[in-house]
Formats: structure tokens, sequence, C-alpha cells
């Protein structure tokens, strides 16, 4: 084995990795390490050719690669060194960390550590579709890897299920492309993707959307011949009487994303099941000292400069580990209330502002986003457009976190 | 002139293989016919991966005797063949008063069987040996293990194809004739010759009787769903764990069995069905296999379930019948030199080997006696599992193959170098289906949406293919319809 000794290790070069290693190495960390498994830094974000990204950093809409040629060109500048094809097969709570190289396999142990995994998508397997087994049922981001970065076509005729934004996203690629797409089908009531998607990729295209429907059955031996959809009652169960029929070859999903924290469970360190990201302080550090995670492994994020942002801040929480600076005590917890699905940081101290990202449970209009210590209301925020889709993000100053001992965040009607 | 064999094969499931590699001891030009893309594509590879002990089968069947011999020799023979064979025991678990006297049953016939160490073990027993299940009294059977059917088939065709035999996948018996020394194949490629011809053909294997004229059988599908849970489940059971089965005659109820790759199996259900090849799985049975099995384990979540799929028992007998049928393997008295082997269904998969050796007995009869192959090897090396090694392990072999430092199936942990010797078998098999069965990746619980590119990636370095050759299973299941000029 080759050992190895930094000061801070990235785990995964994506736009959460990217960030991290250059907050970290720009907040003094001298010897910063990022491993990439893929064999380009930038992650799945250069698979994603459509643009939309960089609009809350940069002010101007990018696409994905573009958008990560700006970090990539950074971490050249700044001399961050990199391992590419270099899968991480072991994290240990003693902060070493096992490589899988070309070059060998490594042990590279760190004063600190930045989980930047990232995500994956659920799959047929995970979401229990009946019917049978055949070709030509992909997930969205597969199907997206094959047309846009290997120029594959993947079907002719296709139905999407899952109305997430890379579902909504491969519908007008697809299209574009030449296929056509027959249906969006979403099982919740409403679209789980950005409105803005909604609007651009299925509206302009005349591409239906069937809300509150499923795919109840797979039909085809060898490639899919058509799949069956139903619409399904409040507790998602398929209606009957309500199926149709649809010819197709392709079955695209988009069913939601799950943070890829294989590694993170192997260490020892506490999850959240609500996100299935690490359970993390306002630092971004995790359950066990000197380990900090940020974006998709986290908490799956909705736009891709959040994850940035989120990653400066892991990166600079590990730099300060690693120059072993003191840490303030956290002891601030923050729970969802009603309407809430999560929210994060799970601990704060009262030491610094802090920005809180959180979820709804459930799209609203005209609703008061209130925090409160238990008895006490900090802050109240009127909201007249509510959904999961969107991350939501709030700023607490460090006065209004004096005093207190937990944060409640809830949901109420305004009226 | 059409090549001619002396014995030849009909099915590429563990079965046939089984037979192919067994007559390649003797001096038999051997070859055998499988029309899908791989060998165990059908049942030999949609089952529980479990070589029985014998305690299930009637006393003094055909089937009893060849699952208690097969069950013998699958420790040795999964060695030789390099293939992961675990003996992780098994219990038969009583929940209500009334099934405990099954127990007893089972036990007295496993006993006339020759099945070894059985037990009936207590509540605290039951504790002790599986921490996580219910259950009043069982019969615990230590002997019961699991192994990997798919590298079981594969390395027994590889094994035979080593020795001589030739395997011709994608090749789809479509009339036999007789002729005046045996038969004439006619196949969607080609025409072949045999003296003697073996059928095991599973599912289909009526048909193929009937082919040759040979009427009276008849094969019953019966379907059997199954879900796949995460690996991270998998130390929720030590070893097998059954229920006492249904009182219908269709199979051993739906039970827990870990696979040698480290997952938890449920299943499987049994309903009889009209096509033997719709193996489409249903959510009632989706839903009742999960219910099912979460009274036995409640600590399993249907978010655990990666993969659901299911396999189908070609039974001798009908829904309503009050007794199981034996297994036939019979050489046809109207057609000699035709043997059929018909029904075999559970134990199959630990009868194989026994099957194979009564197999080669009856071709031995036939042509007056066989001579040895002097030549016969019976070793397959075992493939590499990157994961399942040492850290030091692991160095060693990238510093010998960098290829072995790429991984390539991140949730399998499935190096490059592994998938390259998959897409390079010796079958020539070369979907997708064939890779991750000998890999193992795209298993894992992501179900390739990652690897997925990558592994065509490495087939189109491997071997250039068209693009309407990167199929899933075979033609007809082509993965892709058209790529565009000018991309790299």
């Amino acid at each position: 084995m080759i050992r190895k000794t930094v000061d801070v290790a990235v785990v995964g070069g994506g736009p959460a990795g990217l960030s991290a290693a250059l907050s970290a190495k720009k907040n003094g960390a001298a010897n910063v390490l990022i491993i990439e498994r893929g064999e380009n830094l930038g992650g799945i974000l250069n698979q994603c050719i459509h643009e939309g990204f960089g609009l809350e950093s940069f002010g101007v809409a990018l696409s994905g690669p573009e958008y990560m040629q700006r970090f990539i060109d950074d971490v050249e500048k700044h001399r961050i060194p990199y391992m590419l094809d270099s899968m991480v097969l072991e994290v240990s709570a003693d902060k070493k960390i096992i490589v899988s190289s070309k070059e060998g396999l490594f042990e590279i142990t760190s004063k600190s550590i930045i989980l930047c995994m990232g995500c994956r998508e659920r799959t047929r397997g995970q979401i229990l579709t009946p019917g049978t087994r055949p070709a030509g049922v992909y997930t969205a981001g597969a199907a997206q890897n094959f047309i846009n970065l290997k120029g594959y076509r993947i079907g002719e005729k296709a139905v999407i299920l899952g109305s997430g934004d890379i579902g909504l996203i491969m519908a007008r690629r697809l299209t574009l492309e030449g296929s056509k797409v027959l249906a969006v089908a979403e099982i919740l009531p409403y679209s789980s993707g950005l409105p803005r998607n909604m609007a651009q990729c299925l509206d302009d295209y005349g591409i239906p959307l069937y809300l509150s429907h499923t795919v109840t059955e797979i039909h085809g031996k060898k490639r899919v011949e058509a799949v069956t959809l139903a619409q399904v009652d409040e507790r998602f169960k398929p209606i009957a009487g309500t199926e149709k029929k649809i010819e197709c070859d392709t079955l695209l999903l988009s069913v939601g994303l799950v943070p890829e924290n294989e590694l993170t469970r192997k260490a020892g360190i506490l999850i959240d099941e609500q996100t299935a990201g690490a359970v993390v302080d306002e630092d971004l550090q995790t359950s066990i000292p000197g380990i900090f995670a940020c974006g998709n492994v986290l908490h799956v994020h909705d736009v891709v400069d959040y994850v940035s942002l989120e990653a400066e801040r892991a990166g600079r929480s590990a730099a300060e580990y690693a120059q072993g600076k003191e840490k303030k005590p956290q002891t601030i917890k923050t729970t969802p209330g009603e309407g809430i699905r999560y929210v994060l940081p799970h601990q704060l101290s009262a030491d610094s502002d802090v920005k809180l990202s959180m979820r709804v449970m459930a799209p609203a209009r005209n609703v008061k986003l209130i925090l409160s210590d238990g008895d006490r209301v900090i802050k109240t925020l009127m909201k007249t457009r509510v959904n999961p889709a969107e991350m939501i993000q709030v700023t607490l100053k460090k006065n209004e976190l004096a005093g207190c001992k937990k944060i409640i965040v809830m949901l109420q009607n305004a009226k | 002139m059409e090549t001619r064999f002396d014995a030849a094969v009909i099915g590429g499931g563990v079965v046939g293989c089984a037979i192919a590699r067994e007559l390649t001891k003797y001096k038999l030009k051997t070859g055998l016919f499988e029309k899908e893309c791989d060998v165990a594509v059908g049942t030999s590879g949609r089952n529980s991966g479990v070589s029985h002990a014998g305690f299930y089968v009637p006393a003094g069947t055909f089937k009893a005797k060849l699952n208690i011999v097969g069950h013998e020799l699958m420790p040795s023979l999964c060695k030789e063949l390099g293939v992961p064979y675990i003996a992780v025991g098994k219990i038969v678990t009583a929940k209500e008063e009334d099934e405990r006297e099954y127990l007893y049953k089972l036990k007295e016939t496993g006993e006339k069987n020759g099945c070894k160490k059985l037990r009936i073990i207590d509540q605290k027993e039951i504790k002790r040996l599986e921490p996580n299940i219910n259950g009043i009294e069982a019969l615990h059977s230590p002997t019961t293990a699991i192994l990997d059917p798919f590298l079981l088939t594969i390395s027994l065709a590889e094994n035979a194809l080593r020795n001589g035999a030739c395997i011709h996948l994608n090749t789809e018996v479509k009339r036999i004739e007789q002729s005046s020394d045996g038969f004439t194949l006619e196949t969607n490629n080609g025409k072949y010759a045999a003296g003697i011809l073996i059928n095991s053909a599973g599912l289909y294997a009526d048909k193929i009787a009937a082919m040759a004229g040979i009427t009276g059988y008849e094969i019953h599908p019966c379907r059997g769903e199954y879900h796949l849970l995460d690996k991270n489940k998998r130390n929720l059971i030590n070893g097998a764990v059954y229920p006492v089965p249904p009182k219908e005659l269709g199979g051993l109820g739906i039970h827990l069995t870990p696979t040698t790759d480290g997952n938890i199996m449920l299943g499987p259900s049994a309903e009889y069905i009209p096509e033997p090849d719709d193996t489409a799985n249903t959510s009632e049975v989706m839903d009742k296999l999960f219910k099912e099995s979460y009274e036995f384990l409640p600590k399993i979540t249907r978010k655990d379930i990666i993969k659901s799929f299911s396999g189908i028992r070609p039974k001798l007998i009908t829904p309503g019948s009050k007794s199981p049928a034996d297994f036939i393997i019979e050489e046809s008295r109207k057609i000699p030199g035709f043997i059929n082997l018909i029904g075999i269904e559970s134990p199959g998969l630990t009868g194989a080997p026994a099957i194979a050796k009564k197999v080669a007995e009856m071709i031995s009869k036939i042509r007056g006696g066989l001579v040895e192959n002097p030549s016969f090897d019976p070793t397959e090396k075992p493939k590499i599992r990157f994961a399942e090694l040492s850290n030091r392990e692991k160095s060693e072999l990238i510093k010998k193959d960098p290829d072995y430092g790429i991984v390539v199936c991140r949730c399998q942990s499935v190096t490059k170098k592994e998938v390259i010797d998959a897409l390079n078998n010796p079958l020539c098999a070369r979907s997708i289906y064939s890779v991750s069965k000998r890999c193992r990746a795209t298993l894992g619980r992501c179900q390739g949406g990652f690897c997925l590119p990558k592994i065509i990636e490495n087939l189109e370095e491997q071997h250039h293919p068209q693009t309407s050759d990167i199929n899933y299973a075979g033609k007809g299941s082509e993965l892709f319809t058209g790529k565009k000029e000018g991309i790299e």
C-alpha cells in the first residue's frame, strides 16, 4: 500500500468537492487532496449540457460543464492536487482513507476529511414497479449519460415516470433528439421538479403531464413494448379502472435521488433517516470530529449553486479543524415542526450567523414560516408559495440565537 | 456435411451444463444447444440458490436419491469449479402450535432419505442461531448450503468447453428428425447430427420431446417471485430461514435466503401461469412477499428492496394435485437414444451433479460402455472478486494489472479487469446479462445506473460491436436504437 498524509482530503471531485477543496485551500489548509472516482473532475455536471447553472453564484446561465470548468480552472490555478479514476473504498473513524487506483492501493491519512460523494438515482427495483424486466428501462441520469456523453439514441417512444428535475430535462432532451415523449407521469398530485423546468421542458414542447399517476405494469419480454399508467388515490394506491396502456419502447425513471452514504455509514457516522445524509453541526461537521459532509451526500439539493456555497462552508471548517482551531460548543438543536420535512444543520452554536436549509412537506400558498425556540418566536417569514422541490434557506443572526436551547421550524397558514 | 456429435444436450440450464461437462470426462463428442444468449437464463438462474439437504422430498423417490447424492457431490464440485458455496445451514421454523408436527415429519423423511445432522431445536436455540427470527420450534439442518447458481452453471459450461464440448448459444432447436444413426437437429444456426439426444430443456422439455414425436409429457409452468434486499441487511440472518410450507403443493413457502454475494432473497411465491416465459412480477405477489417476510423478520423495510424478479418451475403436476411428481429421467422406449429429463424443478439445482452422472450411466449403457478422456481437467479458476480481498491482496493485484485499480461498479466494488474478463468469457456471451452474472457489476443497489455506461465503454473497447449488437440479454433486447456519428 502506498501511504500518504494530507491536511484535508476531499472525497469526490464534483460541484461539492471542488468548492470544498478550494475553500479549504483559501482558508489556510496547506495540503489539500481531491479524490475523484471518474476520469475527469466535475462529477455529474459533466453530463448536464443544458443551461441554467450559475444564476445564483455567477449571475449567468451556464451549462453544467461550463459551470464546473470555472471551478476546475480555479483548482488548477491553486495547484490543488487531485486523483482521478480513484475510488475511495473505505473511510475510517480515525481518518484514514483507502483508495483504489491504477497506481495502486493508497492509504491516505488526513487531519480532516470532507465527504462529497453526491447521490444516486432511485431505481425501478426500489419503487417496486410490477411487470417484466425488459431492456429499455433507464434511470433518467443513465439515459442522460448515454445521450449526452456517448451519442446513443436510447429509444424512439418514451414514457417518463417521475417529474423530478432530471426527468423533466430528459423529456426535453429526448424530444430535441427526435424521440417522442408520450407522457410524464407523477405519483404526487404536484410536480416534484422546479417550476421553471416544468415550463421550459414540458409546456414548451406540449408534453402531457399526468399528476397522481404511476406506472402499474411494464410490458415486453425483450425490450419494453408498453407501460400501463393508472391514476392513484391519496394513499398512492392505483385506482382500478383508470389504467391506460401506452405503447412505447422506453421507460425513463426520475423517481428520486438518494445520498450515497455507504462510506459514511461504514465509518460509523450518525445518519438522519429523513435526509439520508449525515447529522451535522453548523460547521457541517458530522458525528465524527474532523469529518465533514456537504452537497448532495448531505441532502439532495435542487440548485447546484447552493451546493457550491454549502461546500465552501465545509471547506472552511475542515481547514480550521486541520489547523487545530478551537471549536465552539454547539448545543442548540434544530427540529423540523409541522409541515417541514427537514432542517439542516442539526446543531448550532450561538457564536455566528447561520444559514438554515430546509424543505417543506407539501406545496402550499400564503403560509408563514415560523422559527421559534419552543416558547418564543424568533423569526417569521411570509411565503406566497412553497414547494418541496425548492429548498428554503433562512439566515439566523447571532443575536437572534442568543439564549436559545433549540430551534423549531414550522409552517402555518397565513390567515 | 453437418457437424456430428456423439451426444447432444438441448438446454443450457444447470442440469444440461452439468451433463455436458460430465460427458467430457469420456471420449464423446459432445454438443450443447441453448436458445438464449447465455447459460442459466431460465429457471437455473431464477431460484433460491440453495443446495438442499434432502428432507422435503418423499422417501424412496428418484428425487430423494438424486437430491442426497447431489448435495454430497456439490461442495467438491463447487470447489473444483471455483464456485462460491457456503454451508450456512437452515432452519425450518414453526410459528404456531399446529405446525410443530410438520417439523417432526420432515425430520423423519429427511432421515429416511439419508440427511445428516438434522435436529429439532427449541425457541432458545432458534434465538441463538437466528437472533432476529421468531419461532417456537424449528428443524435445523446445518449442512444446507447456499451457492451461486449462475456461476455454477457458467463454470460447468466453461469447463465442458475447456474439455472439448461445443456450446452453441443463441441456437434454438426447431426440428428433430430420426436418422439411420441417430438424429438430425434443425436449428436457427444450421443443421447438426447427434447419436444420442438429451432433452434437458426445462420449461420446454415437453415441446422438445414432442418434436421427436414423444407425446404424453406436459409441463405446467409455476411462477415464483422474489425480492432482493440491499447488502446492508445481510447480517439480519445467518443462514436460510424457511417456514413450514403451505398445505397446497406449490413450493417450500416464502423463505429468507442469503446469497453468496451478500444479499438476502425473499420468496418465492407459487402461482401456475399459462406461459412458460412470463417472468413478470405482479403487485399482489410483491406485496404478499414483503408482508410474509416481514412477519418473519420485522427488521426489514420496503426501502431495503433493490430488485424484484421471478423464476418459473417446470412442474409435472397441475394445481389441484394431491401428491408431488417424481423427476422423469428416462430413455424413450419409442425412440431409442433419446433421453428425456422432465419436470426437473426443485431440487434440480442440488440434484444436477447426480443427474449428470445418472445420464452418463444411461449413455454408457446405450453405447455399451464409455472410454475415459485422459486429458479431462475438472478445474476452473475461481473468479477474482476484488471486493472480497484484503488490502494487501488488492494492492498486489493492482501491481500485477492496473485495471484492478479502477472500480467500475461502485456498489459492488467490481473493477475494470473483472469486467474485461467477464466480457471476454470463453462462451463468447456478450450481453450485459452475461457480464453482470459473471462479475456482479450492475447487480448492486444502483442497479447499473452508474456502471452500465462504463461497461458499454469497455464492451466497445474490447469487441467493437455494432450499436444493434449491444443488448441486455440477447437479440430483441437492444439497449439503443441508434448512435450519432463523430461522438467520442
